[in-house]
């Protein structure tokens, strides 16, 4: 049986929403209307993930001057991304309730959140238009924070959002805490264990001060929260039972995964009454003057190139080796 | 206390055909089963050498529990069986398909990683359906008790679960078996160990050089001289594509003759009577070793305590007829009997006496009867005496010997004794039917055999080689097996019978080495366990401390 999930005590008002902070001048964020969300009985968790060039072997494809050939190189899901969605399925494997994974991109990242409803979702909502384009940190907060939002207000409310620990692009290491901050809500990072105390309300996690696997504390914080997981997180299922649901619902999500535009749904601006002013290019305070590339470290020594079928060439390679034989 | 613990009605350990026969049959009765498998998927951590019997007089069959198996999970039927009996490059071979085909429903070549996997994904059907499941990756490492009675199981993944009934059906190495005290690894004699190769070839060649069908397969057994006097002999196996090649010796004999098992395995590959087969090509996908209960030794007669029952390799129930090996059968009978014993019981309001009714079903069904032949105990009283064996062996190789299985008459006589199911079944374990009578016959009645000349004589791999072609996962600090004792006199044998070691040979499991200290040197032996193939030959002939790897950790075989 699915234990179901009390109602948790909704204290934050939401006048507040209406007055989010933007740290660097007291702007108000102008919506024409914020997003009520609607409190459910089961326990939600939203995962947000970014696309960002496949960094790996024989992926990645550089051009002449070093610039990231974006056009030749495949679009994946950010590599610690994998812990939010390991996260929220442990969330669903212990407490039921849904999955939401959410990303903000071109409509090309409907790939990203497929790969991450291969490992676990329930329903995917990607945040996509022109409008969007070119966003910061700051900008896709915003966008991010609307999108959870107007999900808590329209599907459910959640519980917990999880996000990984810094993206392989960008690696600023920004956007989960800013989106926090426009949500408001406790903000956990370094999180490499957390379980959900359902009855009290709360999510106890261990996370590592500083970033230090020797340092780990352990905090509580009320639901919901906002929660960035370490690269050490691990998910525990010590629990027979637990595996047994784990398996079921990995199958799941595996064929959902094959057929995931029936359980997409894509969201633009106007969806989320957001004024274009304050998201995309135009809402990022963030300016990239110019990118450099790192100059190639000098090679220390020459290296010569020997045919193997020439018979001199090899002779002559191996005079040279052979006073390094005798010493 | 254990009313804190997660309870199942069953917990079944180990997902190989005994366990897959259990669960199902308990599934079908609708128990809550949970079924526990080590490996990462169910068949990773199985060997075998590669026939499965279905048999007329049996309870169970695997085709009966489930339906679509000869045609989803096993590979070529055996049509036809052959033994070899070789002297030098002399063979006589005999056809023994009646003894193959004595009490035979039917016998499929089967790769146990192929083979389990599916059993374990029908299993976890039914079991689910039931309220249980099946796990991989969880490694029970013993029993859960309650004032010293035995309620569950504890698990190095999982926190310990209790259960009204607990089937072990986790292997040859069972370790559930000897934390109840009903089986342990005292004695070589109880023990054969066989080693494998699966080689590479196309079912279109196959079909060529055997000259078979599609659906045909043919048994080769090997015997003879050609083994340096070890106990034992080799078979091949057709498979769809590929061929299961092994050997299988009493451990007794390895250790006495200090012979190496990858050696004994070369000795048949590169003998001339496989180039007909090979014709000069040889690519091996996997090298695998497992150990075998000799069942007429050590098949406990009553496998249970408390509320645990064990079935098939864990109960030592590993039939050696002669030639023929038969154990998978028995685990599917056993597996079912056993889930049939704990229906029966709690049915009637007593559960605690299911252990009771799988030894009586295990008896009254012929299964005990199969493992432990009343009449091989009068045999090896007569026949397992050095000095006895001396005067048969002395008259069989002197020149009245000879000339009497020379005779034509005597040939038939010969034919149809290796075909008697009877005498199969008290054949004496000494020198005489395994290595003197199979090379006398080679000698006096066989047909020289040679590698035809545009052949190149085949290469296989080293046994560095095979170690580097195996997939692990090494569970890094935490080794599953230690040394207790390290003296050359309790460990030293190690080195020659582990499957994965050899002398001089310093990338395998246990090698000898000089310590000096204080001037003094001592030789010792020294253990690395990261090629360990999971055999349990140490456990037996050296002296140590052993356990399975936790869950999905150390060999992964791919083939099996």
């Amino acid at each position: 049986m699915i234990p179901t999930n009390p109602r948790i005590d909704w204290s934050r008002p939401d006048a507040d929403v209406d007055t989010l902070i933007i740290p660097d001048g007291n702007v108000p964020h102008r919506h024409e209307k914020d997003w009520q969300m609607a409190w459910g009985d089961v326990m939600h968790s939203v995962v947000i993930t970014k696309g960002v060039p496949d960094f790996s072997e024989g992926q990645v494809s550089f051009d002449e001057d070093g610039h990231l050939e974006r056009g030749k190189t495949p679009t994946v899901m950010n590599p610690n991304d994998e812990f939010a969605a390991q996260a929220a399925l442990q969330t669903k494997v212990r407490h039921g309730g849904r999955v939401s994974a959410m990303s903000m991109g071109p409509p090309g990242y409907q790939s990203v959140l497929q790969q991450a409803m291969e490992i676990y979702a329930d329903e995917l909502y990607l945040l996509s238009d022109r409008e969007m384009a070119a966003a910061d940190t700051w900008a896709t907060a915003i966008t991010l924070a609307t999108g959870i939002k107007k999900l808590g207000a329209e599907v459910e409310a959640p519980d917990l959002v999880f996000a990984g620990f810094k993206t392989a692009d960008g690696e600023t290491g920004h956007t989960g805490p800013q989106t926090s901050l426009c949500l408001d809500w406790p903000l956990l990072t370094h999180v490499i264990a957390l379980d959900v105390e359902e009855d009290a309300g709360r999510v106890r996690a261990k996370r590592l001060v500083e970033g230090d696997v020797e340092e780990v504390e352990t905090v509580s914080v009320p639901l919901p929260a906002f929660i960035v997981l370490d690269p050490e997180f691990a998910p525990s299922y010590r629990i027979a039972s637990h595996r047994l649901r784990l398996k079921d619902l990995r199958e799941e999500t595996t064929a959902r995964a094959a057929e995931f535009e029936d359980h997409l749904t894509v969201w633009d601006h106007e969806d989320l009454n957001l004024d274009p002013d304050y998201i995309g290019l135009d809402g990022s305070p963030t300016i990239v003057e110019s990118v450099d590339p790192i100059p190639k470290p000098p090679a220390e020594r020459d290296a010569t190139m020997v045919d193997p079928n020439d018979p001199d060439e090899m002779a002559a390679v191996l005079e040279e080796c052979l006073a390094f034989v005798e010493g | 206390m254990t009313d804190e613990y997660e309870h199942y009605e069953a917990v079944v350990v180990g997902a190989g055909p005994g366990g897959a026969a259990a669960a199902a049959t308990l599934a079908q009765n609708d128990v809550e089963t949970l079924v526990l498998e080590r490996g990462v998927e169910a068949g990773s951590k199985n060997v075998s050498g590669g026939l499965i019997y279905a048999e007329e007089s049996a309870p169970y069959t695997i085709d009966g529990l489930f339906p679509d198996f000869r045609e989803e999970a096993s590979e070529r039927p055996v049509t036809e069986y052959y033994l070899h009996n070789v002297a030098g490059e002399q063979v006589k071979p005999f056809d023994l398909t009646r003894l193959h085909e004595h009490d035979t429903a039917w016998c499929d070549a089967v790769l146990r990683r192929k083979m389990d996997a599916w059993l374990s994904d029908r299993v976890h059907e039914v079991t689910r359906e039931a309220g249980g499941g099946v796990l991989e990756g969880v490694r029970a490492n013993g029993l859960l008790r309650q004032d010293g009675e035995i309620v569950g199981v504890t698990c190095d993944e999982i926190d310990p679960i209790t259960a009204d009934v607990i089937i072990a059906a986790d292997g040859v190495n069972s370790e559930l078996a000897r934390d109840a005290g009903l089986m342990d690894w005292a004695e070589p004699e109880e023990w054969f160990q066989g080693v494998k190769a699966v080689v590479d070839m196309p079912g279109d060649v196959i079909a060529d050089r055997f000259d078979i069908d599609e659906d045909e397969g043919v048994a080769h057994l090997f015997s003879g001289d050609l083994f340096e006097g070890v106990r034992g002999g080799g078979f091949l196996y057709t498979n769809q594509d590929t061929l299961s090649i092994g050997t299988v010796f009493h451990l007794d004999s390895l250790v006495e003759e200090q012979a190496e098992p990858h050696e004994l395995l070369d000795a048949l590959l590169t003998h001339p009577i496989l180039d007909q087969w090979f014709q000069g090509e040889y690519d091996e996908l996997e090298y695998a070793a497992k150990l075998v209960p000799d069942s007429k030794k050590v098949a406990h007669p009553d496998p249970y305590r408390d509320r645990l029952l064990l079935v098939g390799d864990a109960a030592g129930q590993m039939q050696a007829q002669g030639p023929i090996i038969k154990g998978m059968n028995h685990a599917v009978s056993a597996g079912g009997l056993a889930a049939e014993a704990y229906v029966d019981a709690s049915l009637r309001g007593d559960p605690s006496r299911a252990g009771q009714r799988y030894a009586a079903k295990l008896r009254n069904e012929g299964v005990m009867g199969k493992l432990r032949p009343r009449r091989y105990r009068v045999v090896r009283t007569l026949g397992e005496h050095r000095p006895v064996t001396r005067v048969i062996d002395g008259v069989l190789t002197s020149r009245i010997g000879k000339a009497l299985v020379g005779n034509r008459a005597m040939e038939r006589v010969i034919g149809r004794a290796y075909n008697s199911p009877y005498l199969a079944s008290v054949a004496p374990d000494t020198r005489t039917p395994y290595v003197t009578l199979p090379a006398v016959l080679g000698e006096v009645l066989g047909e020289p055999v040679e590698i035809e000349a545009e052949h190149d004589p085949i290469e296989p791999p080293s046994l560095a080689d095979r170690i580097g072609d195996l997939t692990y996962d090494t569970d890094i600090g935490n080794p599953h097996i230690s040394l207790i004792d390290n003296s050359i006199e309790a460990s030293g044998n190690a080195v020659t019978a582990c499957p994965v070691s050899a002398e001089d040979f310093g990338a395998g499991c246990y090698r000898e080495e000089t310590v000096k200290t204080n001037g003094d040197e001592e030789r010792l032996v020294s253990l690395d366990t990261q090629p360990c193939i999971e055999c349990g030959t140490c456990a037996i002939v050296a002296s140590t401390r052993w356990e399975h790897p936790r869950g999905g950790k150390g060999v992964e075989f791919k083939q099996g």
